[in-house]
């Protein structure tokens, strides 16, 4: 039998605040965020990179955090669902996707959340060709993302007009 | 906040806040102190006896808790429902691949994996069926005497007095296939259990009472110690109607073992090759039609695939069965419906529940009518819409002002139908992208069929609370479409509150009463009529109280709660479900009122078929509904693009590959439903006639988006291609298959027969 793999020490920032964990280099990104930090807004829907429910940041790019092995993020800047409120006010794009009735069942709208975030980091003024691009690796099965798109226009609406 | 300002407003959804800051709390996303985890080992073949088990020496056994049929249940071996054939282990035999045999549990979730694959399974295999004509021919007796689970047979008039009469005789046959439910969130439960509170469970389902009453059977343990929680619940859409029993049963099981909090989470591809899918359906129609186009009656022929056991199919070929001659009037019908057991895991509920497979049908054949006939997609279907006074299918005398010709004509307008057609005439003359747009005109029935609700006799509570709010108590539960808040909305207009005065109790049996299950688009009309008297209810008792006038203000009725639950210890109204006076079924000859009330819809789909790829793109869609008094709109409108996109994959993306019984693509990866980047425009419209029988005249919405997209759909692909559809899914290859094989046939036919 071949010996087991010995874990590895991570650190990382996660949501603005220092990390370390001790964990499989293998162990994915999201079982460690969600058991170890238990920041548990980070969701499993296929954990194999179809359904974007894992979405997070990751030093300013959106991954699945279910195909991120954690030895790859050893000192890179996590952001997840849980980190974008900043104290108790909803973040525009938070608020954005209730008002718009983005979100329904909500398992895949923390994923939903961070790539919208993404596209509105990248793109503050996106087109609806560009946000129904940009929501694309994010799969919902309750609104057919109507709204959802709806409500990342609003979002870009409100940001703009800070 | 006046009470006009509730009902029919965007109020905030009630769990929002938890779900857009990632704090809601899903099963997977809770633990407990020395929880331990579960998994199912489940049958590798479709059919046949199981001649020995073996637990190779690699794993260490001792450390596991172990389940099986024989030695470890206290009830008896059964998910209760409907009939009661389904194990919760199969014991000695099997009938469907990935049946569940053994449980076993383990801390190490990775080592349990391990486990679970190491375990060797002997059988002596059984021959297995698969497909309707199969299970109909009888090769094999695999389910009863006859392979059939449920007929029914609805006669209205004498059919077989009018083919003579006929101008034409129109026949046709159409199938539908198998498609997965797709909540994002899968299947899980965790289960806890001590001698003295019994069991308790927590998890991801619709209907918390049927897995109380599968959990008493099966544990062997009175209505009081058995405890049925639901946790968020991340989409369900009737997937998760009837099996969460299944999976709250093992993880019961393993609980009762082992004294420990036991978590059982399905990964992706276990919840899609073991749970429960829409049944697949073949429909035949003979349909007599008089000169100007006239339905004069015909015979419907509906049969469905149940899979291995019954569970709900009985149910659900009964919805299938009374939506089967859609929204047209028949003076005389018949239609034969049966639900027939193949080798495959039982199918089950699904949004539409047997009214897609059945619609699809008759949307087509509409077609194929108009065809024979000569005349428009749209003429044919003025001239056979049902009208207040006539009876459907059932007898049931359409009471309510429905005008569906006028409902066409809106439709058509919102499309620019008549323009499109025209222009696409022209334009598929040179194009080989070619463009169309299709109909379907169709009813959606809310509510249990015929005397369901009666049966359920649903109980709903509303609670004073100590600070003067109020507390919605019932077990229909939110898994998106919008519950919490629509009821909240009833309860708060009802008592002239505020909304946010108002909160919804967790849906958990130790506190909540059976407000029956969250199915059949029953939620908004039956339970909020519910919530309405009882809400009515505290009124009244704190009115008879003399702490408070009729024409109270918020902080009026806040005080004078407040007051009576300090002086009385609490302050509950119950309301129970009665059935109106005009509402009568008769089950034994299937006739009477199906439903309370319809909601009505024509749906108007424009594709573009690609001759060069064969893929369809939907480019623009229209959905126009009446659903009585729309509660939410923006949830409202919500329902239907969520409706409305299932059925476009339904109809152009979602194909279960089987083999010999088993689901081979139970991977997101290879069954494939429509992604923000695939769908059109889903351009909403509202009609409001209103209903007596639903809270503030609302109907049921939920399921009915998903009969109209498909039929819509294949209707323009079929007028794209210049070839007649009968199935779905439509996915290139079916499509190259269906317009190769009849260039084929065109090539073969003689020139003068041309």
């Amino acid at each position: 039998m071949s010996t087991p793999p010995t874990q590895c020490e991570i650190s990382m920032t996660v949501n603005g605040e220092k990390k370390t964990v001790h964990a499989f280099p293998m162990a994915r990104l999201l079982d460690v965020l969600r058991e170890h930090l238990r920041l548990t807004g980070v969701k499993e829907g296929c954990g194999e990179g179809e359904c974007g429910s894992c979405s997070v940041l990751m030093d300013g790019n959106l991954v699945n955090s279910c195909l991120i092995p954690i030895l790859q993020t050893q000192g890179s800047n996590i952001v997840t669902v849980e980190g974008l409120a900043q104290g108790p006010q909803l973040e525009k794009l938070q608020q954005a996707l209730l008002d718009c009735g983005g979100a329904q069942c909500g398992i895949c709208t923390p994923g939903i959340l961070m790539a919208a975030r993404y596209l509105l980091n990248r793109k503050p003024r996106p087109t609806l060709e560009d946000i129904r691009e940009g929501l694309s690796g994010n799969l919902c099965r309750c609104t057919g993302y109507a709204q959802i798109c709806d409500a990342v226009a609003e979002a870009s609406v409100r940001e703009n007009a800070l | 906040m006046t009470s006009e300002q509730i009902i029919g407003k965007a109020v905030p959804r009630k769990e929002g806040w938890d779900k857009v800051t990632g704090r809601a709390q899903y099963i997977d996303d809770i633990t407990m102190p020395g929880m331990i985890y579960g998994a199912t080992v489940r049958s590798s073949i479709p059919r046949g006896i199981i001649r020995n088990i073996t637990f190779p020496p690699h794993i260490p056994w001792d450390e596991f808790v172990i389940v099986s049929a024989s030695k470890d249940i206290p009830g008896k071996n059964l998910i209760t429902l409907i009939l009661d054939d389904q194990p919760c282990l199969a014991d000695g035999v099997v009938n469907h691949p990935e049946e569940p045999i053994l449980l076993l549990a383990h801390s190490n979730r990775y080592l349990l994996r391990k486990a679970v694959d190491a375990v060797v399974i002997e059988y002596d295999p059984l021959p297995a069926i698969f497909t309707i004509a199969e299970s109909e021919n009888r090769a094999q007796i695999i389910w009863g005497t006859d392979n059939i689970f449920k007929t029914y047979l609805v006669e209205k008039g004498n059919v077989d007095s009018i083919w003579n009469d006929a101008a034409y005789i129109v026949e046709g046959e159409y199938t539908t296939e198998a498609q997965e439910q797709l909540y994002i969130e899968n299947n899980g439960m965790i289960a806890q259990y001590d001698s003295s509170h019994g069991i308790t469970v927590w998890g991801s389902l619709q209907c918390p009472y049927y897995v109380h009453k599968a959990l008493m059977m099966l544990c062997n343990l009175p209505e009081d110690k058995v405890r049925v929680v639901q946790t968020e619940t991340g989409g369900a859409f009737g997937g998760k109607e009837e099996y969460p029993s299944m999976i709250a049963g093992h993880a019961a099981l393993l609980a009762m073992k082992s004294g420990k909090p036991v978590k059982i989470v399905y990964d992706r591809m276990e919840d899609m090759t073991a749970t429960t899918k829409r049944h697949p359906s073949r429909t035949r129609h003979r349909t007599a039609v008089d000169r100007n186009g006239k339905i004069l009656g015909g015979e419907i022929d509906f049969v469905i695939d149940g899979g291995a056991y019954a569970t709900l199919s009985s149910v659900v070929l009964s919805r299938g069965t009374i939506h089967a001659g859609g929204p047209y009037y028949w003076p005389h019908i018949r239609i034969r419906a049966k639900a027939v057991a193949t080798n495959a895991p039982p199918h089950g509920a699904f949004r539409g529940f047997g009214a897609p497979q059945s619609l699809f049908a008759m949307e087509l054949h509409m077609e194929r009518i108009a065809a024979a006939v000569g005349i428009s997609s749209v003429e044919i279907r003025k001239r056979n819409f049902l009208q207040p006074g006539q009876t459907t299918t059932t007898d049931q005398v359409i009471r309510e002002p429905i005008d569906l010709s006028r409902l066409l004509d809106r439709a058509l307008e919102l499309s620019d139908y008549q323009a499109k057609k025209n222009l696409f005439d022209i334009h598929n003359k040179t194009a080989s992208q070619k463009k169309a747009i299709g109909i379907a005109a169709f009813l959606h029935g809310a509510g249990f069929t015929g005397s369901g609700e009666r049966y359920l006799a649903s109980v709903v509570g509303v609670e004073g609370l100590p600070d003067g709010r109020v507390r919605v108590l019932v077990s229909s539960t939110e898994f998106g479409q919008g519950t919490k808040t629509v009821l909240s909305q009833i309860a708060a207009e009802t008592l002239r509150l505020p909304y946010e005065d108002v909160e919804m109790a967790q849906p958990d049996t130790e506190t909540v009463p059976n407000s029956g299950p969250t199915v059949a688009s029953r939620t908004a009309m039956v339970v909020g009529k519910l919530v309405q008297s009882a809400a009515r209810g505290i009124m009244q008792t704190l009115l008879a109280s003399g702490s408070l006038n009729e024409s109270y203000s918020r902080e009026d009725f806040l005080a004078a709660c407040r007051k009576y639950v300090a002086e009385h210890g609490e302050l509950k109204s119950w309301a129970r479900y009665e059935a109106p006076p005009d509402i009568f079924w008769d089950d034994q000859r299937y006739r009477g009122e199906a439903y309370a009330a319809y909601a009505w819809a024509v749906y108007i789909a424009e594709i573009t078929l690609d001759l060069a790829t064969y893929t369809v793109t939907v480019d623009d869609f229209v959905a126009l509904q009446e659903v009585g008094k729309v509660l939410h709109p923006v949830l409202a409108r919500g329902q239907i693009t969520g409706g409305v996109a299932q059925g476009i994959g339904y109809a152009l993306y979602e194909k279960v590959v089987w083999n010999n019984g088993r689901m081979q693509n139970g991977q997101m990866t290879n069954y494939i439903m429509p992604t923000s980047a695939d769908l059109p425009p889903i351009r909403v419209y509202f009609e409001e006639l209103g209903n007596v029988h639903g809270a503030f005249g609302a109907k049921g919405i939920g399921e009915l988006p998903m009969d109209g997209p498909a039929p819509a759909i294949v209707n323009a692909v079929a007028d794209a291609a210049g070839v007649r559809f009968n199935s779905i899914p439509l996915l290139p290859e079916d499509i190259f298959s269906v317009v190769s094989a009849a260039a084929e046939e065109a090539d073969h036919v003689p020139q003068g027969v041309r």
